[in-house]
């Protein structure tokens, strides 16, 4: 079935056709069409889910660390300041080892209040245990809930998913949306393999002692490194059944590019005309979406970075004190590579609060990138008024 | 439905120990004697919910419980909301027949969980809410709260900083939101309690057992006197025993005759430094309370009567 919806909507539907039995959730502008219709999706019965609505989004997640625990499939959506208020509880989920998947409308902090996009929001979440995947339209979002949902229930940690405020959120686009029963066929009925069950008690989360705390965390990370090609495959087998794929990471039109742009969120849509103008005039550059942040697909960035001379890294974002945070990570990434192979990488810091990132702006790093010393790379802003 | 009695005689309580030895609690933990009886009364299809707070630890590090029946740990605020989610997922996966059942210290309840308590409420979420109120933070070594009462001594409120502010009010508060059953009970009297954990089960939606409960560490108190404590505690009428249903039918369980604050205070290294003064002060609070307890049971007896729902 196809449906003309914004990217909200489009998350809401994946929540739909994903079949979450409890919804557990806290309106903030702009992620209140989620909910909004999701209340509308369970009203009409077009979905059989409980939705607690709580009071805050701390209380948010923690119905969703709750009802999953009791063994349901759960969804919630939040932004910026309700994302943070719900830090405490993203780590908690994550060590309690529960997949609970969520929307995040990337809006950018206050003060000042800002509604508007940027990535800091999600970004400083990165340390949580989650996995986060960066979406670019809406049939993307909606996809990326199905698929999040197979990947968080095959590694037992949560998964985030990312979209920009009103670029997606409140941007139409035609969408398709596969239904609930082709999405079992996809994604079957949540089978959890510890929950609480009073046939079978047990105590989940009491105090650790100090000799075996680093065995669970330990755990987590070989269910991270898990999660790579967990994810991998959840995305050829989507591909295989609905005929889409996103991969973890995107090379575009990268044969033979000397130089790169790596991009994120709705900015790579608009790089992708931008490369396709500059390819056509001569330059050698290419483009690489970055899909997922956790975990970060180390050996495919590298794999596709290897041997190029520079890459422009645009961050929707400020780590203040250090620079772009996709930067830090490409840039991490990259560090092993043999010198010969290693490019240089600059960190361009462009739309923040939700400035427009025009292709104007994208051809000025574009082009910024090829001539810039190394040294004056490090972190370079673009478009700030004098 | 069944017009639950009081126990007639003590052979009505469960004789089969749900909860183990091998907890943690310090001797003459008022909290762990509430959890033996509370468990011998829900029995087995329970899940238990604690946030940060004594029974944290008294439940014993992983991979024990004492509890025998699931344990789910959580963040110090989130008792309530946590519980109520669990119902939606029992409710969502087809399972009946459960208690589910937050266990929260005083902190976690009146201070830090307030607001997700009263959100809770206000949703009438079907829980069992108990506050096991030994009135500061025990477990992280006696500091106030806001269900410490005036006059007392915390590591927060030393010396002539002795605490200053009234106790909050939990069950009054409650009764506001219009829960449909709110009761208060003590370890002193096993009878009320296991009453009450019984009427509880016996109602749908948001309950809420608020229980006083002596602490031998952070009371100063002797560990034999936990009971004694409890016991003065209701006789001294500083915690009355009583119950509000629908937030506007009171009931008072217990009325011995009236002792003197003065006893129960006695009992506790905390109100040490306390003058006559002082302590007539506590006596007259204890008094007038007592007295605004009485007349809101009657007017709102009387209203009821008069709107009947």
């Amino acid at each position: 079935m196809q449906k003309i919806l914004t990217g909200n909507q489009s998350a809401a539907w994946g929540a739909m056709c994903a079949r979450a039995q409890v919804v557990s959730a806290y309106p903030i502008t702009p992620q209140t069409t989620i909910i909004e219709e999701l209340a509308d999706i369970v009203a009409k019965g077009l979905l059989d889910a409980q939705f607690i609505k709580v009071e805050s989004e701390h209380s948010a997640m923690a119905g969703c660390i709750g009802a999953q625990a009791a063994g349901a499939r759960t969804f919630t959506a939040t932004s910026a300041q309700g994302l943070a208020l719900m830090h405490e509880m993203l780590h908690w989920a994550a060590l309690a080892r529960l997949p609970v998947v969520m929307a995040n409308v990337n809006r950018a902090m206050a003060p000042g209040w800002s509604i508007w996009t940027d990535q800091n929001d999600s970004l400083a979440q990165r340390d949580t245990g989650w996995l986060q995947y960066y979406c670019e339209s809406n049939q993307e979002v909606l996809d990326t809930v199905i698929q999040g949902y197979k990947v968080a229930e095959i590694v037992n940690l949560p998964v985030m998913l990312v979209l920009d405020a009103f670029f997606l959120s409140h941007t139409y686009e035609a969408v398709d949306i596969p239904g609930q029963e082709r999405t079992s066929e996809y994604l079957p009925p949540y089978k959890p393999s510890i929950y609480l069950d009073v046939d079978d008690p047990h105590a989940f989360g009491g105090i650790v002692p100090q000799d075996i705390y680093m065995e669970f965390r330990y755990k987590m990370q070989v269910a991270m490194n898990e999660a790579l090609e967990a994810a991998e495959q959840a995305d050829r087998d989507f591909k295989t059944m609905f005929g889409r794929g996103y991969g973890l990471i995107e090379p575009y039109r990268l044969e033979g590019a000397d130089y790169v742009l790596a991009t994120s969120g709705t900015v790579t849509s608009t790089a992708r005309s931008v490369i396709d103008d500059l390819r056509d005039k001569g330059h050698s550059i290419g483009l690489l979406k970055m899909k997922l942040l956790r975990p970060f697909p180390v050996e495919l960035v590298r794999g596709v970075l290897a041997g190029r001379k520079r890459v422009a890294v645009l961050d929707r974002d400020i780590c203040v004190g250090m620079g772009g945070i996709w930067t830090q990570e490409i840039r991490n990434a990259l560090y092993h590579l043999p010198e010969d192979q290693r490019p240089s990488v600059y960190g361009y810091i462009v739309g923040l609060g939700g400035r427009d990132v025009k292709p104007e702006t994208i051809e000025k790093i574009a082009l910024d990138v090829q001539k810039r010393p190394i040294e004056e790379g490090e972190q370079v802003w673009i478009g700030l008024k004098e | 439905m069944e017009t639950l009695t009081y126990l007639k005689n003590f052979t009505e309580v469960a004789e089969e120990e749900i909860m183990k030895p091998g907890h943690v609690a310090c001797p003459g933990c008022g909290a762990a004697l509430a959890m033996r009886l509370a468990l011998k009364t829900l029995g087995r299809n329970t899940i238990l919910i604690f946030p940060a707070c004594c029974w944290a630890v008294i439940d014993g590090p992983f991979p024990y419980s004492a509890c025998n029946v699931p344990v789910f740990q959580v963040a110090f605020e989130t008792a309530a909301i946590t519980a109520g989610a669990i119902r939606a997922g029992l409710n969502a996966t087809g399972k009946k027949g459960i208690n589910v059942v937050a266990w929260a210290g005083d902190g976690g309840t009146m201070d830090i969980g307030f607001g997700q308590l009263s959100a809770a409420a206000e949703r009438n979420d079907d829980i069992i809410y108990v506050c096991y109120d030994n009135e500061a933070y025990m477990n992280t070594g006696i500091q106030r709260s806001s269900a410490t009462p005036w006059g007392a001594w915390t590591t927060t409120t030393p010396g002539k900083d002795f605490k200053k502010e009234k106790k909050k009010n939990l069950l009054e508060i409650m009764a506001a939101h219009r829960v449909p059953y709110a009761a208060s009970t003590t370890i002193a009297y096993p009878d009320d309690l296991v009453h009450k954990f019984r009427k509880a089960m016996s109602i749908e939606g948001f309950r809420i057992i608020h229980i006083f409960s002596p602490c031998p560490p952070g009371h100063k108190a002797l560990e034999k006197d936990s009971i004694l404590e409890a016991r003065y505690a209701v006789e001294s009428r500083v915690f009355p025993l009583y119950e509000v249903e629908a937030g506007t039918h009171y009931t008072l369980s217990k009325n011995p005759p009236q002792r003197p604050v003065n006893d129960y205070l006695s009992l506790q290294g905390r109100f040490r430094h306390l003058t006559e003064e002082q302590r007539d002060y506590i006596q007259k609070n204890v008094n007038a309370e007592w007295a605004r307890l009485m007349h809101h049971m009657r007017v709102s007896e009387a209203i009821t009567n008069e709107h009947p729902a």
